[in-house]
């Protein structure tokens, strides 16, 4: 498919992420040599981000046509696949940093039109068929009313097998496996009062069920739409964060040349370019370069680490300083990312074995109200000895129990918590996640990431003179070292004129200025007698003398000590769970009075302590962030993760929160408990209006009026008692520092 | 009674022409940017009308 000139990769720039060839890999083709790709770009926010990207986008070469959404933060660019468009780079250079986005995406989609189509069709079947029997039931009779349930009729059929093959496909589904769902009595009644009243509008009967069985549907099917977009917004939102695994690596060959592979292509053996900045792609071991690695999404480890030649690097770690040159030990299904993946498939069967609430009520429900409409008929038949008497009775039965407000029951009041946790940075994978969080009794919480901030904090343990922190601050701009990053942080300064800046991989850098030689970093490194400087993790040295000294420790998230408080308030025993040094980890559990601790674990020892906690009988929610943690995340109760975490671990979480605050936590416990709540009311609505409808119904009483009525008061009753989860006064809304981690486009 | 004959299929017709109407705009991608299309009314692209409507393909 390429007709890219030749060489074209070999001059690939090994930082330019992603690279033509992952580009391609990622686009959809169209035909004509035209590709299409999808890119996600959070920081769309406005009119002139439209108007700028579009246009800039335009003006590249070989861009067919560029289009912002703004709704999702999503651009549509259609490219001419005989040429590399760089509009990654354009964007970044723009400020809009971009990722490739999935085009799966189109799948959920499909599904998403098709329901929203079923909706249109069965609500305009079912306004008509209203109008219609609205004059029948006023008082229309002989020929006229026929005529009316004829047309009610020819409306309802056509309505009846576009809108209601969603439900008898589950249905017959369900069948087929031997299973129930409430599908089965809905695709039930809808059919049976539809084969009734065309039965009745044969015989010239007075009573036609045709628009109870339209407007059933139509309500039923707003129920499963609305169940639908919320998962499908959260999923979008999710797979839109950044990437952080690579598809892809720059192989070295031996005569020198490179090639950009995709991961299922490299082998052992091979030579890979891993450029500062990047993620290692395979478990390797260093064959030339010099570098820190962050392996703080790997093992917890909130401290960078010197690498080496001949280190081993794992899967996952991000290169901080210098490029490195790496020979590969394990292919990309064996690498330790592989490993994780293989643990969490092994930890998911576990929660499996969770029903969600509809489910266990429908599997109650349609063998109760089968049999009743079963037992009516047979009662009907011996009183009155009437075959159709009894059948219409019996089928009237089904109609008025239909679980109109039961299939809304649940969905509209998840759909009501998930924008308010949507509102506050939340995203809910599904409605079941807040099922299974509102049951839980003990948090188990990761350290590095998610307890705290998970880069580290900065403190001048000594100084020469305020104008030596000045210069270290100045200096240490000109890093992106986690370590110089906190320091500037922590001592803002101007600008200086340093000269011949040079940055030393995994020791530091140094510089000239006003004729003195500086170096910021590794005591040895940077000091003639690195004994004057203990205690300090990186110091400043003034042609070999001791300028200033650091020390750095991870930063406790802003508001944890509350967090746990909170919880533990609410009743929720705490844990803590940390793949970090036991000094480091010792130190956060004092601080926030975390009794039930654990350090140095493997990602296998904490799935095997969930599974103790398990076992004891506990409902365990999961927070954590890292790679470590996603085995994890896959095998607790309900599990949560920062939108910083590891893709696969967000992925496997059922919660993601957005924003800097752990405070997102306790809300969504609360939200949870109040939905659960919520749902527990609209199932004792729309029993207790069973209770009153069904004698009425079996006494034979139920005419299509009453139905009509019964059926549109009682789902309207449940949808207004999901609303009141909006009043304000759930919890009030904390004014928290808002990360500018990446604002989801509000539903 | 004859009045019902013709007025009949015009409600019926008028609310079909609705439900058409929302299906087309469906399917032609009009809901698909609902925030979008609020804020493009101020986009003047006089210069270049055709770019204006290009849209990528579904």
């Amino acid at each position: 498919m390429s007709c890219c000139a030749p060489g074209t990769e070999g001059g690939l720039d090994a930082t330019r992420l992603p690279g033509i060839d992952e580009l391609r890999l990622e686009s959809r083709a169209l035909g004509n040599g035209l590709m299409q790709t999808e890119l996600s770009v959070p920081a769309i926010h406005c009119g002139a981000c439209i108007t700028l990207i579009e246009r800039e986008l335009g003006s590249l070469d070989n861009v067919e046509s560029a289009r912002v959404n703004l709704s999702s933060r999503r651009v549509t660019v259609c490219w001419k696949d005989d040429g590399a468009p760089q509009f990654v780079e354009k964007l970044s250079g723009l400020g809009y940093p971009a990722h490739l986005f999935d085009t799966e995406a189109a799948e959920s989609d499909k599904t998403r039109s098709e329901l929203m189509r079923a909706i249109a069709v069965s609500g305009f079947a079912a306004g008509n068929i209203m109008l219609l029997s609205v004059s029948v039931w006023s008082g229309a009779d002989g020929a006229t009313r026929d005529l009316f349930h004829w047309l009610s009729a020819l409306i309802a059929l056509p309505a009846l097998l576009f809108a209601g093959r969603i439900y008898f496909r589950s249905a017959w589904n369900a069948l087929k496996h031997g299973r129930m769902n409430m599908d089965v009595p809905i695709a039930l009644g809808v059919s049976l009062a539809f084969g009734m009243s065309l039965y009745e509008t044969l015989h010239h009967g007075e009573h036609a069920y045709f628009d109870a069985s339209v407007s059933l549907l139509f309500f039923l099917l707003i129920g499963r739409t609305l169940d639908h977009v919320m998962r499908d917004r959260a999923r979008a939102a999710v797979k839109g964060l950044v990437r952080l695994s690579p598809k892809g690596a720059v192989v070295l060959r031996e005569d020198g040349s490179r090639n950009y592979l995709p991961l299922g292509e490299i082998t052992v053996g091979m030579q890979l370019l891993v450029a500062a900045g990047e993620r290692v792609p395979v478990d390797g071991i260093v064959v030339d370069g010099l570098s820190d690695m962050d392996c703080s999404l790997v093992n917890g480890e909130s401290a960078p680490q010197p690498t080496n030649k001949g280190d081993a690097v794992r899967a996952g770690t991000l290169n901080l300083t210098g490029p490195l040159t790496i020979r590969v030990t394990a292919v990309a299904r064996e690498s330790f990312l592989a490993e994780i993946v293989r643990l969490m498939e092994a930890a998911e069967s576990g929660r499996g074995t969770y029903r969600r609430i509809a489910d266990r009520a429908s599997a109650l429900y349609s063998p109760v109200v089968h049999l009743t409409a079963l037992l009516t008929c047979i009662g009907w038949l011996f009183v009155s000895g009437d075959w159709h008497r009894a059948i219409t009775i019996a089928i009237a039965v089904l109609i008025i129990t239909c679980p109109c407000a039961l299939g809304l029951a649940v969905p509209i009041v998840q759909v009501v918590a998930a924008r308010r946790l949507f509102e506050n940075g939340i995203m809910v994978k599904d409605g079941s996640a807040m099922e299974r969080l509102a049951e839980i009794d003990t948090a188990v919480f990761d350290k590095t990431g998610t307890l705290t901030a998970g880069h580290p904090v900065a403190t001048s343990i000594f100084s020469e003179s305020p104008r030596a922190l000045e210069i270290a601050s100045a200096l240490a701009a000109l890093s992106r070292h986690p370590s110089a990053r906190a320091i500037v942080d922590a001592y803002p300064a101007s600008t200086l004129p340093f000269e011949e800046v040079r940055e030393h991989p995994g020791l530091g850098i140094s510089a000239q200025l006003g004729g003195k030689r500086y170096r910021l970093g590794r005591a040895c490194w940077a000091l003639r007698d690195p004994e004057t400087a203990a205690g300090a993790a990186t110091v400043l040295g003034v042609e070999g003398a001791c300028g200033a000294g650091f020390s750095f420790t991870d930063r406790l998230r802003a508001d944890a000590p509350q967090v746990i408080a909170t919880l533990r308030s609410a009743g929720i025993a705490i844990e803590m769970l940390s793949g970090d040094r036991t000094a480091a980890v010792t130190e956060t559990a004092k601080a926030l009075g975390i009794d039930h601790w654990q350090a140095e674990v493997l990602p296998g020892d904490k799935v095997g302590r969930l599974n103790e906690l398990a076992l004891e009988g506990h409902s365990v929610l999961m927070v954590g962030d890292g790679l470590n943690d996603a085995p994890a995340l896959a095998a607790a109760h309900v599990s949560m993760a920062p939108a910083s975490a590891a893709d696969i671990g967000r992925n496997a979480a059922d919660f993601v929160f957005l924003r800097e605050s752990l405070s997102a936590v306790p809300l969504a416990l609360s939200v949870s408990r109040e939905a659960g709540k919520l749902i527990r009311q609209n199932f004792a609505l729309a029993i207790g209006y069973n209770a009153l409808a069904v004698p009425v119904a079996i006494l034979g009483y139920v005419t299509p009026l009453v139905a009509a009525i019964a059926m549109s008061v009682s789902s309207i009753l449940v949808i207004a008692n999901a609303l009141r989860l909006r009043a304000p006064t759930l919890q009030p809304e904390k004014g928290e520092g808002r990360a500018p981690a990446l604002e989801v486009a509000a539903p | 009674m004859t009045m019902l004959l013709f007025l009949i299929p015009v409600a019926l017709f008028l609310g079909g022409l609705g439900l058409v109407a929302f299906l087309w705009a469906l399917k032609s991608g009009q809901y698909e940017d609902l925030d979008g299309a609020a804020e493009r009314i101020f986009i003047e692209n006089d210069e270049n009308p055709e770019t204006a409507h290009a849209r990528p393909r579904r």
